[in-house]
């Protein structure tokens, strides 16, 4: 291949063809021995990935085959998608916001305001019966204003998933079950829009507006429930979200679908890129890859497909992937598909990165940071639907508490930074595993108090913590 | 002798009661490096934020290509082929080089997918097409190349664009004496490629060194413009100090004057 330069004919560059090889370190191929390389070196630079993430699961879950033979059971396993989901996802948002170097205190809270408004609109029969009145014209006045801050900052798509809601709930559609989960993700997504108009058009710091938020979603929570608790439970769709599974078939092909999608994404591009004479993986690589992770998802599926049900007496049959897993890792994939392969997301690194030069670059900041929040606080709406299924019940004090505290210290194990410019949707999902272990590891042994919970807790936060302050020390010594 | 591609007649510019541009006429010639100097505070920032639309004028014009413009801000110098190298370098660490050459002006299918391949292949070509030999990989991260590698980038990031008029602002400034060496060929490169340089330093030795032409600002007038090899290091630095040399300069009336 010879490539064309641009430049004029004295240029010493038309002397002699440049190609891809002429910069020694750009080997077209990258082969697996080179992969392992790279690896190895971006962990000496200060890049520790998932590594840390992993071998603290590792770890955890060696402990905790000592602390009971119950750990490592299927029945066990299984509840841990259900139990965690909820962090995952919170952290996930806040993984979008972390990046820009801010972050989000009132996710949990905004979450599981929402999250009630949902409740009370299908409890009540539709959100016009269930709130006060004055609260529900506040909700429709305050859906409106946030169409118009977002279309103001030029948040189309935020724009129009706020209009959506102020529909639903102006229409009393949110009667419909389905329709209340998705209008209280809408409302999510305009209080996370006036987060980042007041973030980045006011100027107030994050954490300032976020506290704030935090401590008056709680209350505005209150007064949407009036001080009676919605049982969830009893509406088998909001149920299902952290209890239900798929079954087998479906199970077979959830799994089918990621994996062979996987192989086929990352093999067509390795291909294509070959054909272009760009670097690209080794299709030996893209092949190891792809078949280290069907390995993996093919042994999940076919102990997921098996009766996991303890109780021997019970006729109840247990068994297909948790639809909590299943949430959590269609969301990872979408959100690293507009991370990694969007300009947005591309945008969003780089003012987290270094928001001058974004700036300078013609990036708006403003519209970056506001598509940031809005994302955060419609993830913690989900977020806070699925804690309400998992602990089966809209409480009074739904989405506070720890909940936000865990999913940054998710966020962070898994490898997200503090400082803005770091982090993948994946740290969230492991994370939070290592968060939920943790509880379910010990309440497995009763003689182990909830004592032990918070201090194992916060010593593997502090790690992680550790880990990307030297890590960060490191790369800049590099 | 050549049409300057862009050039500014009686620029002035004030802040308030300050008046910071006085009348400045400045050229900038194709396939020529102008070395912009002056002391702290002569008005070189100020010139170049005008042409950079960051600063709008109060009086004068600006032409570009025989063609008058107004430049109302920074989009509209790269829209037509200006471009900056800030001193502070505006590059994302977190970032690899393609993406920092391409930030804020990404390839893209469907207006919102990256092309990642085509910029590699293109960020490639733009740094190959400047010799660059001291970049291994440009899938390397920013954050772990030298200074002079980040200026390297920075000012490939730059010609990118097929730019006609690159401005450098002090470029060596914190680089040792190889990386020095290095930038300054390729700011030589940028010029014997057919692009307007401007190069704002105060360092005479890289100013003698590849300049064309120099052009002298005093208290915001331009003190002279003249050929470098018409002219001396100590000539220079007199017209930066006093504002006059010999015959060259202000005339002794306006110095004093300003003074």
């Amino acid at each position: 291949m010879s490539t064309e330069t641009p430049a004029p004919a004295s240029s010493p560059s038309l002397d002699k063809p440049e190609r891809a090889g002429e910069f020694s370190l750009d080997v077209e191929e990258r082969s697996i021995v080179g992969a392992f390389h790279d690896w190895v070196t971006r962990l000496r630079t200060g890049d520790p990935g998932a590594l840390p993430s992993v071998v603290g699961l590792v770890v955890l879950g060696i402990i905790f085959m000592q602390v009971s033979s119950a750990f490592l059971t299927r029945y066990n396993i299984g509840n841990l998608p259900g139990q965690g989901v909820y962090i995952a996802v919170i952290a996930m948002g806040l993984v979008f916001v972390l990046l820009l170097g801010e972050i989000d205190l009132s996710a949990g809270t905004a979450g599981g305001m929402c999250a009630a408004l949902a409740a009370v609109a299908i409890f009540d029969g539709d959100l016009s019966n269930g709130l006060p009145t004055f609260m529900y014209w506040s909700l429709v006045v305050g859906l409106a204003i946030g169409v118009g801050l977002a279309v103001w900052v030029k948040a189309w798509s935020a724009s129009v998933v706020i209009a959506l809601g102020f529909l639903l709930v102006v229409t009393n559609l949110t009667q419909h079950l389905e329709l209340a989960l998705l209008a209280a993700i809408c409302i999510g997504t305009a209080i996370g829009v006036l987060n980042g108009v007041l973030v980045a058009k006011v100027g107030i710091p994050s954490f300032v507006v976020t506290l704030a938020l935090f401590l008056a979603w709680q209350g505005v929570l209150q007064f949407a429930l009036a001080g009676r608790p919605v049982n969830t439970s009893n509406y088998d769709f909001w149920h299902n979200l952290t209890y239900g599974t798929l079954s087998p078939t479906q199970s077979w092909i959830f799994t089918l679908v990621v994996v062979l999608g996987f192989l086929a994404f990352t093999l067509t591009e390795a291909l294509r890129a070959k054909a272009a004479h760009l670097t690209h993986d080794a299709i030996s690589l893209v092949l190891l890859r792809g078949g280290l992770i069907a390995l993996v998802g093919i042994v999940l599926t076919i102990l997921a497909n098996q009766n996991r049900n303890p109780n021997e007496r019970s006729t109840l049959v247990i068994q297909g992937i948790p639809t909590a897993a299943v949430i959590a890792l269609v969301l990872m994939i979408a959100c690293t598909l507009a991370l990694k392969r969007t300009t947005w997301g591309r945008h969003l690194y780089a003012t987290g990165g270094n928001a001058e030069a974004a700036r300078r670059a013609g990036i708006d900041v403003v519209h970056m940071k506001v598509t940031a929040f809005a994302l955060c606080s419609s993830f913690g709406a989900m977020g806070g639907i699925l804690l309400a299924s998992s602990q089966s019940s809209a409480s009074l004090d739904l989405g506070s508490g720890n909940v936000l505290l865990f999913s940054v210290a998710a966020a962070v194990i898994g490898g997200t930074s503090l400082f803005g410019g770091r982090g993948k949707p994946r740290d969230a999902i492991l994370g939070a595993l290592v968060i939920v272990i943790i509880p379910n590891g010990l309440g497995l042994k009763p003689s182990l108090g909830a004592q032990w919970q918070q201090v194992i807790t916060g010593i593997v936060l502090l790690l992680a913590a550790a880990i990307d302050a030297v890590s960060r020390r490191r790369a800049r010594r590099s | 002798m050549t049409e300057p591609i862009l050039s500014a007649r009686g620029l002035n510019k004030s802040f308030g009661p300050v008046h910071v541009l006085h009348d400045v006429d400045f050229d900038v010639y194709p396939g020529e490096v102008t070395a912009l100097v002056g002391d702290n505070g002569a008005g070189k920032s100020t010139l170049v934020k005008c042409f950079a639309g960051i600063n709008s004028i109060d009086t004068g014009t600006i032409t570009f290509e025989g063609e008058p413009v107004t430049i109302s801000d920074p989009r509209a110098a790269s829209a037509l082929g200006i471009e900056f190298v800030y001193q502070d370098l505006a590059l994302a660490d977190n970032l690899d080089i393609t993406q920092n050459m391409f930030l804020g002006r990404e390839i893209s299918r469907m207006r919102a997918f990256l092309a990642d391949g085509e910029m590699e292949r293109k960020a490639r070509e733009t740094l190959a097409s400047l010799s660059v030999r001291t970049v291994s990989s440009v899938r390397q991260q920013v954050a772990n190349l030298s200074g002079g590698q980040r200026q390297t980038v920075a000012i490939a990031k730059a010609v990118l664009w097929n730019s006609k008029v690159v401005f450098l602002d002090e470029p060596t400034a914190a680089l040792g004496v190889a990386q020095t060496r290095q930038v300054l060929d390729l700011v030589r490169r940028l010029a014997d490629q057919g692009r307007g340089v401007v190069l704002i330093s105060h360092n005479m030795n890289d100013v003698m060194e590849v300049a064309d032409r120099v052009a002298a600002l005093f208290l915001g007038r331009v003190a002279a413009e003249v050929q470098k090899t018409d002219t001396s290091t100590t000539q220079i630095v007199e017209l930066i100090t006093s504002g006059r040399t010999g015959d060259l300069g202000l005339t002794a009336a306006t110095a004093n004057e300003v003074m």
